[in-house]
């Protein structure tokens, strides 16, 4: 009895499932289309500025799961190690500090690099130094 | 070379997230600031590798000078000293910030993104916000240093136009950026500078000593946007996924801090709060009501006695470095059969974490320690509560007065307890400046004196 509602149903969902495929083929020639403008223009600062904000907005979402799950009890060596870690910023600091030339932005970058080591074993030795008082019970 | 590089960097990322995943349990922890530091090492050589690098010897003086500054710093902090060593490491990155956008200004050319004086206006954008965000990290967390050095009072310092006046400066910092894209002119990018100073100086002045775990994480938070600043316009992913896990992470521990204190980050950030109102003096409060004072003898004699204690630290454990002997004390009344438990307030002390850390020192094993949500019900069976150094985060006007401005606060709910032992130099109130009912109560001893020398002279009672 309810056979031709089933068969409603059915196109229904053919339709649907039609409607999906043109969507997903639409989506992969644009992805595929993003991917080749990013190959054929590497250093264009728009194709990067994208690839940059996705990278960006899922790390950001990382983050998020990752921290919630850190313990209470360790949120100072996260502070730390945080802290040590942005230091990476040193990526930078060594790229314009590594020029042959002598100028202004290879002073600058001498100086980053200074600043960025500081806190690269600073906050890593100090994570380690309190994270090895972390003990449990003996008995 | 370039697909290596990339990979590599991709490499370090993972490790950056393994690190901050690894701190989950105490157990994994030390594992995980090893990937930390696996993924650096990475960075760094992967970096050294690029074409562009070939003045080797700059560096590695660079790195040697910063490295063994760093590590002579790192090993002899004292942990309660933790605070104000983590906000001057903040500055440090933001500081790092400025000179690599500085760097990338003038030598645009090294990093891909035009010629000088020809930035195209997508970098200069990046590389402004990356600028500024570092600048107000920096002096803000100068700021935040000299506060919980003791540099600076602890207390708010509030001056009129205050909010107008750090309105005008962000809007201005804005019109700059905006006007460095139009002329890409080098004295736009300083003027940026100086006026972020400027903002982030003022930010954090009039923010008060008790707020500072909410500061310290938000400045953590901005040292990564700044990073992620940096990583947009160098077009590098691992600056960008790095600066977002830091900035992700402080501002998850900005969040838990305010919640802490039922606060939110506005009311926080706008600053004044605690610190003017006056304590009331010892004398005026005996006057109309009563206290029962105790010596160190009644303290040790009623623990003694107890099947359960559990100590609540706070900020002046941390202030009188009462830690080893409150660890000590822990030790006789074990040995008297007592059960000991700590229990810890997430606002407790000047950063997220301070009082795990202390008592960690001091070999507290972490699986005595607990937090407020997982301790809360076991106070109604606790026979004696040991408060050292905490007021405010105990107070029972909490949940019961709500003209009180901590209104809304979760708190330790001590007062079920069937003794409270409170150390307490005077009756003083707390940093909000709210008077505690608990002192007042009959089954409350006050034991007035130093955090430290009165531990220590409960020890002295019981061995």
């Amino acid at each position: 009895m309810n056979a031709s509602l089933l068969a409603d149903r059915l196109a229904e969902l053919q339709a649907q499932l039609a409607a999906l495929q043109a969507k997903s083929e639409a989506l992969g020639e644009a992805i595929s289309e993003a991917a080749r403008a990013a190959a054929a223009g590497g250093t264009s600062h728009e194709a990067f500025f994208l690839t940059g904000l996705t990278v960006f907005v899922l790390a950001v979402f990382v983050g998020y799961h990752v921290v919630w799950r850190v313990t209470p009890a360790l949120h100072s060596p996260l502070m730390a190690v945080t802290n040590a870690i942005s230091s990476v910023i040193i990526v930078g600091a060594l790229i314009a500090a590594g020029p042959a030339s002598f100028d202004f932005s290879q002073v600058m970058g001498f100086v980053a690099v200074v600043l960025a080591s500081i806190n690269i074993f600073g906050g890593f030795l100090v994570t380690q130094r309190m994270l090895a008082m972390y003990k449990k019970k003996t008995k | 070379m370039e697909t290596i590089s990339t990979l590599a960097y991709l490499a370090a990322s993972v490790c950056f997230i393994l690190a901050l995943r690894g701190l989950s349990s105490p157990e994994s922890a030390r594992e995980g600031n090893s990937y930390g530091i696996a993924g650096m090492a990475i960075a760094i050589v992967t970096t050294l590798l690029q074409p562009i690098v070939s003045s080797y010897l700059v560096i590695i003086v660079g790195i040697a000078i910063g490295g063994t500054i760093g590590a002579v710093i790192a090993k002899r902090i004292k942990m309660t000293a933790l605070p104000q060593l983590v906000a001057a490491f903040h500055s440090l990155v933001g500081l790092a910030a400025v000179c690599v956008a500085a760097a990338a200004f003038y030598s645009p050319e090294s990093y891909g993104i035009g010629i000088p004086g020809h930035i195209k206006a997508g970098s200069l954008i990046e590389m402004s916000l990356g600028t500024a965000i570092g600048a107000i990290t920096f002096t803000g967390s100068v700021v935040a240093f000299a506060k919980l050095q003791g540099l600076l009072t602890g207390k708010p310092l509030v001056f009129p136009f205050q909010h107008p006046l750090n309105a005008g400066l962000g809007v201005l910092a804005i019109l700059l950026i905006v006007l460095l894209c139009t002329t890409n002119a080098a004295w736009v990018f300083w003027a940026i500078v100086v006026v972020a100073f400027s903002l982030g100086f003022l930010l954090i002045l009039p923010i008060g000593g008790a707020d500072m775990p909410v500061v310290i994480s938000m400045l953590n938070s901005y040292s990564g946007w700044a990073a992620c600043g940096i990583g947009f316009t160098l077009q590098n992913n691992l600056l960008i996924i790095t600066g977002a896990l830091v900035g992700s992470s402080g501002a998850i521990l900005s969040y838990i801090m305010c919640k802490g204190m039922n606060r939110s980050i506005v009311n926080v950030i706008l600053g004044g709060f605690g610190g003017e109102i006056a304590g009331l003096p010892a004398g005026s409060a005996l006057a109309d009501r009563t206290v029962k004072a105790g010596s160190a003898e009644d303290a040790a004699f009623i623990m003694k006695n107890a099947s359960s204690v559990v100590v609540v630290p706070g900020y002046g454990m941390a202030v009188a470095q009462a830690q080893h002997a409150l660890r000590e004390m822990a030790d006789l009344l074990k040995k008297e059969g007592v059960d000991i438990k700590y229990a810890i307030h997430p606002v407790a002390g000047r950063m997220p974490g301070h009082m795990n850390v202390l008592l960690a020192e001091a070999n507290v094993p972490y699986d005595e320690v607990f937090e407020l949500e997982e301790i809360n019900r076991d106070f109604a069976q606790t026979d004696v509560v040991y408060v050292i150094g905490a007021n405010d985060v105990t107070n029972p006007a909490a949940k019961t007065d709500p003209a009180s401005p901590i209104y809304g606060m979760p708190i330790l709910e001590i007062e079920k307890a069937k003794t409270v032992l409170f150390i307490k130099r005077s009756l003083a109130s707390g940093y909000a400046g709210v008077e505690n009912e608990l002192f007042f109560r009959p089954n409350t001893m006050m034991l007035f004196g130093d955090a430290k020398k009165m531990t220590e002279e409960i020890v002295r009672a019981l061995g």
